[in-house]
């Protein structure tokens, strides 16, 4: 009699899981899964950084426009701006790589999030701090990147590890253009088996867990160090 | 130094500063007591815009307030605050602390900054704690080293709003000891607080404020011995009794 479940397909295909046709081809699986992950976002970081303070500038011309986009994002489903993404920037740019389509599309998306972390964070250090600041005679601006930022990045850390665990499992949605991400894999080696589809999708359901809890522990972890500077 | 005249503040519908008509002369200390709530904190964080008043005219230190070509960041570097919460920058170093605005706005260079910082550290008997972190030190310490870090922009006029308040009583005489010192150099000085023992001693001139309106300016003695107006008598009673001077 047939064992319920069948995971030799799974042993058999294992380095094709975890780095695709790597390194005589392309990256593959997990390893880009991760690779979209982290370069989205170290991107979206700065995009939302960008965003969050434009979105709180003196000048209405540029804090409108701002505040619009990232309203506008938040609104849309994610798999939405990778379409967009992929049919606009050819149209745009010429040919684009589909792996550089599905880094921006999610960098858009995730700036419009990240945005609102760096905002909290900004409007979380107390008010006599930059009160304190002013007064010596800084400008706003110093008083933004010396005394502002620094404390504000620092309480923002654990937020920032949630967002990239939000990103790797974002990621998946890039099978939909052929990116050959974790899920994308899974896909084409169920089409190849025909016979494994319940052992396959278990396996790379085991694997988004494992790389989520592992970065969420590492965030709560971070949490922990990081109090002292909220004493204040 | 610094000239209100028929100063007016709102907030909302809230008037809390009453045609504040005031003069400090160059050198001059004045205290500011009066009730919680009267506008105390409001009057003195106008004199460097952390609130900007809603009519009237404010000069500080020859400036006019309310003129566009005034420009308020060298204004604010030329008057040093101390707040009652201290306010120190928790991810810096005490000497951090200290110098980062005259390297930054000064361009001081960064060896002359601290041996500047250096000898007002000395001078608030806090040498040793240059390397330390303002989390690590006692409420005393943390407000000898912010006024220190603002007497680094060598102001003409320095603010106190209640600098003492936050304190446990055992640290009270260290942070008025300073301030007792820095008066003698002749500083111009701006102090709300409620301790009488520091007015008497330190003030030329004392101020009686409630509900936005200043009731009585007097010397130390005049208003301690004999206060004229009667919210002024009982504000008098209320903080002697308790301490028996
Ligand atoms: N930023 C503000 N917005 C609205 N009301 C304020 C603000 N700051 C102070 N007030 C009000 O103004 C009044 C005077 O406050 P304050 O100047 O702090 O008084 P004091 O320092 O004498 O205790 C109080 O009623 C206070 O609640
Ligand atoms: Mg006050």
């Amino acid at each position: 009699m047939e064992p319920l479940l069948d995971f030799s397909v799974i042993s058999d295909n294992f380095t094709y899981f975890m780095i695709g046709r790597f390194p005589h081809g392309p990256l593959g699986g997990v390893g880009l899964t991760l690779y979209l992950a982290v370069v989205s976002c170290i991107l979206s970081f700065f995009g939302g950084l960008l965003l969050a303070l434009l979105s709180i500038s003196r000048f209405s011309i540029v804090r409108y426009p701002a505040l619009a986009f990232i309203n506008l994002v938040r609104g849309m489903p994610l798999l939405m701006v990778i379409f967009w993404m992929y049919f606009l920037m050819p149209a745009l740019l010429g040919k684009v790589a589909e792996n550089t389509t599905v880094i921006m599309a999610l960098t858009l998306f995730t700036s419009a999030y990240m945005s609102r972390i760096v905002i909290a964070g900004i409007e979380g250090i107390p008010k006599g701090q930059t009160e304190a600041a002013v007064s010596t005679g800084l400008t706003s601006w110093q008083v933004m990147l010396y005394i502002i930022l620094p404390q504000g990045l620092r309480n923002m850390i654990p937020s920032f590890v949630n967002q990239f665990v939000s990103l790797i499992k974002d990621t998946s949605l890039a099978f939909i253009v052929g990116v050959s991400e974790l899920t994308h894999v899974a896909t084409q080696i169920n089409n190849r088996t025909m016979a494994f589809p319940t052992e396959i999708f278990i396996f790379i359901a085991v694997v988004y867990f494992i790389l989520c809890y592992a970065f969420t522990t590492l965030s709560r972890w971070l949490e922990g160090r990081l109090t002292w500077s909220k004493a204040m | 130094m610094i000239t209100f005249s028929g100063v007016h503040k709102w907030f909302k519908s809230l008037h809390v500063l009453n045609d504040i008509n005031l003069h400090v002369l160059p050198g001059e200390v004045l205290v500011v007591c009066g009730p919680s709530g009267s506008g105390k904190s409001t009057l003195i964080r106008t004199v460097n815009q952390l609130e900007p008043i809603s009519s009237g005219t404010l000069i500080v230190d020859g400036k006019d307030l309310a003129d566009k070509n005034t420009d308020i960041n060298k204004l604010r570097a030329e008057v040093g605050f101390v707040f009652q919460q201290f306010n120190l920058y928790p991810h810096l170093s005490v000497i951090s602390n200290i110098t980062l605005a005259p390297i930054k706005i000064r361009s001081t260079p960064k060896a002359e900054a601290e041996e500047q910082a250096m000898q007002l550290l000395t001078r608030v008997g806090l040498a040793e704690k240059r390397d330390a972190y303002p989390l690590q030190l006692s409420g005393g310490q943390q407000q000898r080293v912010a006024i220190a870090r603002a007497l680094a922009m060598k102001p003409r006029i320095m603010l106190f709003d209640e600098p003492t308040s936050a304190l446990d009583p055992e640290m009270i005489g260290e942070v008025l000891a300073v301030m007792k010192d820095l008066a003698l150099t002749g500083m111009t000085m701006v102090v709300v607080t409620h301790e009488m023992g520091f007015a008497r001693e330190v003030a030329h001139r004392v101020a009686f404020m409630a509900e936005g309106i200043i009731l009585e300016e007097a010397t130390p003695e005049e208003f301690f011995l004999r206060p004229q107006h009667p919210r002024a008598q009982q504000f008098l009673r209320q903080l002697l009794t308790p301490m028996q001077m």
